[in-house]
């Protein structure tokens, strides 16, 4: 919303500073975007006029003027334009100019050959229109005693620019600016000067409002103006729809804009003459088409509401006039109209038909539908001033009365909410400054709303109201309520903290991002789960929501290696997503590692990261947060994406059905695909929501320590197995024997080759056993270690290698 | 031998044993002092001829002077023994300034770094942390917040669609988990609420991604001033400035009435943002009054309960702290920026140890 100060003035008595009614505006929720000049340094464009011009030697297209700026010699410019001709009076940019439309600089310039001082502007050029055919053409009988004169000259005051929020219809006109600020006591809203005008004719144009289902169109006023002359709008007309940013075009459309602007009151002029017999409020019929004043053609669905006549459709009703009943130059006779259309029927007309235009920004939000016969009577006042006229009397047709809502406010509910106390009579003035009939019953207030208000529905929009007129500062700044309901964190919550920073700790980067990501990289890692579309995708690219959490990390984890970093580690925690209902996603922490360990390092010998770094980080991140590394078990069946040797799936317990966690070396076949170069590429992921909560609190685990001060022993073995014998069950049968004395198996050893079968490996252990009860005697720990032989030997078929 | 005697080999070997030996020669005065013949251990063969009354005293002399010559030849193979492994070690230096083992050190994101600052601040004030889902359907991200389907406020939440009905949506805001926790449990409500949130723009200070965290506290008797007060602890506790200059200024939400936006006094200094100080304002959050139709909407009662809510962008509040200029980077994993605006692990922000170092 932009209007000038001096526009404001019209509305508002105030001897307040520019400054300070800005200052106001905001503090009253009338958030001041910018106030500034509709364009700064104008002052070097100069009325100008071209006293010669010759064909450029080197360009066909180009001419050479001499320019006459008002000052002793002319100026030489280079021009394009098919108008630049001896004689013609136009706008002169200096070097140094900033030229409005695209903010750039103008420098002496040589243009084949020519140098050229400066430029000659087209309307476009300077914001004026969007004219951008020839270079501006000025009227000699305005501007030929003004050569070397500004030529922005008038139009330097400052344009206020405002954000209206969706709930402020009525501050989309400045009168409703003026009234917020006269409330918040920056000055006295005026009365609106309306001159008594003289309605002899009547208004001949027979208008009805069809009864059908879903009326988008509860009024609509009309009136009649014969034998206007169309024409240019005068100068203080002009600089009002300039400073509203936009381009003037006669006056009767500038008027009906003005009015729009001034009071928010959208109003629409056919040309009378255009109309076939009758005008017609009704729904559309799928199929109709008429062409609006955008030049486009639109095809209408059922049920729009339409303003037609005989022939057809003149227009969508609030929305856009059509091109058949257009206002012309020489447009003789017109019909002036001053409607209400409903918000919620403007809304889904513009919304299917995708268009967007002041007035229907106007009646979506809500526009005063009291306020057709003032729009009737400023607008035909204004015509006829400007381009003669006669009036005819008004002719308002309604299907509803529009009657103004009540509220009953009961006047502690401000305090209540706000913590702080105005006095009752001060509050009974605000609302009254902004058009609130109020009367007072004890603590209560009987309240009518303006009906240019559609906001205020309830008690709590006039404690706002109240609130924001007094001032937000008055609020009271209390100290914080430190009391607690429930801990911070919950454990689910905890835990994600916890492994977040965990990670982080095993020497990852964390990233975020993306929670959708390319279907054709998606699609590598999705396995079996459903593919989410994204209806509208910001990019074709960024299609999906992620099936994995591998997608984006690959995909980032190569523009790094592009980069020149080559080893890189990433992680991310964050939702992976299984299906498209609400809640059907799991939180994932997935990681990723590429190129080597000990690159370059003196003392340590390099090598490619492999699926062993992987299972470190997975087991070690696991056990610090507090589960149990003795139970977990590793299968090696794990999602394809993984190489299929060199994978495996983490299981909190032998029997739990779910793993908790996969490890492994990424496919190279997606390595391939991805176009990643990297000597090894490996990852991992764990799956939060499946990390069950079987933690025995610290303190319980803390108070119960146990040990050992009898003399341990350490016993060597090394077995002959199957090649593809798994360790984990090698371990397992051993530590069953005997859980209070074996205390520790460690595996140092794995050999193949000479002395062994050819399909068989062995395996070479070192166990620790200890007693909790006694010192263990040589026949003890003889009996153990036979038992540990044959059992291993019975239960894998293993032979003890000697 | 009589005791003077004794006393003279004493001196004499104390003095043999003061000038630079070898280990040795040291060996070898042992041998002299306390050998099967040696010249101390024959001394105390002569015990037994001594009378009653004099083998007592003698005995105690000799005894300390044999100690007094023991503790010296320890001394001596000691400092001998010290000096060797000194002189030897000499050898082994090495040159300790060629670079250490490899270790890697990881980064927490600066969101995820912020999002603990922001719970830890809220912790100290009793708020507990709430989450919802980023996939939310149409009635908990719009119409139970009071934006029926023909508000215009519609418009200006760019949203990504899952179905074409736009019945199933990526959330907007961080709201709709006002709607969940209210839904599911019984007043009063003291929560904070952080996670991703989507809308479909994209530019430099807006990215298709991004973070909130929502707040929200309903009991009977909380009003706009303790949401001043709130938002004043916070952004004075998240900037770690003692003073900050706040501004509330009218605004529109539709899930709160009357409703606010925050803006917050900073000032530029050598082109960087100096929160607190100065005469330029930053709008930096929305917030409100939670209207009495959201409470209706979610069975709270609002003839009883009150109390406000909020919405903070998180990655800009970042943004502002660290000095980070552009919103994209946040998610562009670029290796280098990760590396630098990251945070240690170890770097917990907590009330006690402080929240940034």
């Amino acid at each position: 919303m932009k209007f000038t100060i001096s526009w404001l003035k019209e509305h508002l008595d105030t001897k307040k500073k520019d400054k300070e009614l800005i200052e106001k505006l905001t503090d009253v929720g009338l958030e001041v975007e910018s106030f500034n000049k509709i364009s700064s340094d104008l002052d070097s464009f100069k009325v100008a006029k071209i006293v010669n011009a010759e064909q450029h030697p080197n360009a066909d297209r180009l001419r050479i003027c001499d320019v006459d700026i008002g000052e002793q010699n002319t100026v030489k410019v280079v021009c394009g334009a098919p108008n630049a001709k001896k004689d013609l009076l136009t706008v002169y940019a200096g070097p140094g100019s900033i030229i409005p439309k695209n903010n750039m600089k103008l420098s002496i310039s040589k243009i084949r050959g020519v140098t050229s001082y400066g430029m000659l502007c087209s309307e476009s050029e300077l914001n004026l229109s969007e004219e951008s055919e020839g270079i501006t053409d000025l009227k000699p009988d305005n501007y030929s005693d003004k050569i070397g004169k500004n030529f922005f000259k008038n139009n330097t005051e400052k344009v206020v620019d405002l954000s209206i929020t969706p709930n402020r219809p009525d501050c989309l006109g400045v009168r409703g600016v003026a009234r917020d600020l006269a409330a918040a006591g920056a000055g006295k809203l005026k009365k609106i000067s309306l001159k008594n005008i003289k309605k002899n004719t009547s208004q001949k144009i027979k208008v009805s409002i069809i009864k059908d289902k879903n009326q988008g169109c509860t009024v609509f006023g009309s009136c009649l103006i014969e034998g206007v002359t169309n024409k240019e709008s005068p100068q203080w007309l002009k600089e009002k729809i300039l400073s509203l940013g936009q381009k003037p075009i006669s006056a009767i459309v500038d008027i009906t804009n003005y009015v729009m602007f001034d009071l928010n009151r959208p109003m629409h002029a056919y040309d009378a003459d255009k109309i076939d017999k009758e005008i017609i409020v009704r729904n559309s019929k799928k199929g109709e088409t008429f062409e609006a004043l955008d030049n486009k053609e639109y095809k209408l669905d059922d049920d729009m509401c339409v303003i037609s006549d005989k022939s057809g459709v003149l227009g969508l009703g609030g929305i856009i006039g059509g091109t058949r009943s257009g206002t012309e130059i020489n447009t003789q006779n017109i019909l002036l109209e001053s409607a209400y259309f409903l918000s919620r029927s403007i809304r889904k007309t513009s919304k299917l038909l995708n268009i967007d235009t002041d007035a229907k920004f106007r009646f979506e939000r809500g526009i005063d539908p009291q306020s057709i016969e003032l729009g009737l009577r400023k607008a035909a006042q204004l015509i006829s001033e400007i381009c003669g006229g006669k009036i005819s009397k008004f002719d308002v047709q309604k299907i509803d009365n529009h009657e103004k809502n009540k509220i009953k406010f009961n006047i502690s509910l401000f305090e209540k909410i706000t913590g702080f106390k105005v006095k009752d009579y001060e509050i009974i003035k605000i609302l009254t400054d902004l058009g609130f009939e109020v009367s007072k019953k004890k603590l209560e207030l009987d309240l009518k709303i303006p009906s240019w208000r559609p906001d205020i529905t309830q008690p709590i929009d006039v404690v706002e109201e109240i609130v924001r007129i007094k001032g937000y500062e008055n609020i009271e700044t209390l100290n914080p309520e430190k009391n607690r309901i429930k801990d911070t964190l919950n454990k689910q919550q905890k835990l994600f903290h916890f492994l977040q920073r965990s990670v982080a700790s095993k020497g990852y980067f964390e990233t975020v991002t993306w929670s959708f990501t390319d279907s054709k990289i998606n699609n590598l890692f999705k396995e079996n789960l459903k593919e989410i579309k994204i209806v509208n995708p910001i990019s074709s690219d960024l299609d999906v929501l992620r099936n994995s959490i591998f997608s984006n990390l690959t995909f980032y984890l190569k523009k790094n290696l592009d980069r020149g970093f080559k080893d890189i580690s990433l992680f991310e925690i964050g939702p992976i997503f299984i299906d498209k209902k609400p809640g059907e996603q799991l939180t994932v922490i997935g990681a990723i590692k590429s190129g080597k360990i000990a690159r370059l390092n003196w003392n340590e010998k390099d090598r490619v990261v492999d699926v062993f770094d992987m299972k470190k980080d997975v087991v070690q991140t696991l056990v610090e947060a507090g589960y149990n590394g003795q139970s977990f078990f590793i299968r090696d069946k794990s999602p394809s994406y993984y190489h299929p040797g060199k994978v495996g799936s983490v299981y909190l317990d032998k029997d739990d059905i779910e793993p908790v966690a996969y490890f492994g070396e990424i496919h190279p076949n997606i390595i391939k695909k991805l176009d990643i170069k990297t000597e090894g590429l490996v990852g991992f992921e764990i799956y939060l929501d499946r990390l069950k909560d079987n933690k025995i609190k610290l303190k319980d685990l803390k108070s119960n320590f146990e040990y050992s001060d009898y003399q341990k022993s350490e016993r060597d073995f090394a077995f002959v197995v199957d090649k593809n014998f798994k360790a984990q069950d090698l371990i397992e049968i051993i530590s069953s024997i005997d859980k209070n004395l074996i205390r520790s198996i460690k595996i140092f050893d794995i050999y193949e080759g000479e002395n062994i079968p050819q399909d068989k490996k062995s395996i070479a252990l070192n166990i620790t056993i200890q007693s909790s009860e006694k010192t263990l005697e040589e026949s003890d720990l003889e009996k153990i270690n036979k038992l540990i032989i044959s059992t291993v030997e019975t239960k894998s078929g293993a032979k003890i290698r000697s | 031998m009589n005791m003077p005697d004794i006393k003279k080999i004493k001196d004499e070997y104390l003095n043999k044993l003061d000038i630079d030996l070898n280990i040795e020669s040291v060996n070898q005065i042992k041998t002299e002092l306390f050998g099967k013949n040696g010249k101390i251990s024959n001394s105390f063969k002569t015990l037994g001829s001594l009378p009653t009354d004099e083998r007592k005293k003698f005995a105690s002399d000799l005894n300390s002077i044999k100690d007094e010559l023991q503790e010296k030849i320890d001394f001596k193979l000691q400092e001998i023994e010290t000096k060797e492994i000194n002189s030897k070690l000499e050898n082994e230096k090495v040159d300790v300034t060629l670079p250490e083992r490899e270790f890697s050190r990881g980064k927490i994101h600066p969101v995820s770094q912020v999002i603990d600052e922001i719970s830890s601040i809220f912790s100290e004030i009793g708020f507990s942390v709430e989450e919802g889902p980023d996939i939310e359907n149409e009635h908990n991200n719009f119409t139970a917040l009071n934006t029926p389907d023909n508000h215009p406020a519609r418009d200006m939440h760019d949203t990504f669609y899952l179905d074409n009905n736009k019945e199933l949506l990526l959330r907007t805001h961080t709201s709709p988990v006002q709607v969940r926790t209210m839904l599911n449990g019984k007043p009063p409500f003291k929560i904070i609420a952080p996670g991703r949130t989507y809308r479909s723009d994209s530019d430099q200070t807006h990215s298709p991604m991004f973070h909130q965290v929502e707040g929200l506290h309903i009991d009977k008797d909380i009003n706009m001033g303790h949401l001043k007060g709130c938002l004043n602890y916070f952004i004075k506790s998240f900037f770690e400035v003692d003073k900050i200059k706040m501004r509330f200024r009218p605004s529109h939400f539709p899930f709160t009435e009357p409703s606010a936006e925050v803006d917050i006094g900073y000032e530029m200094k050598d082109g960087k943002i100096v929160i607190g100080e100065g005469d330029k304002w930053l709008e930096i959050l929305g917030c409100g009054m939670v209207h009495p139709n959201v409470l209706k909407n979610v069975k709270v009662n609002p003839d009883i309960y009150q109390g406000y809510a909020f919405g903070i962008g998180i990655d800009r509040l970042g943004m502002l702290k660290y000095g980070i200029n552009d919103l994209r980077a946040f998610f562009e994993s670029d290796y280098r920026w990760l590396n630098h605006f990251g945070f240690d692990p170890l770097d917990v922000p907590s009330n006690y140890r402080g929240l940034s170092r």
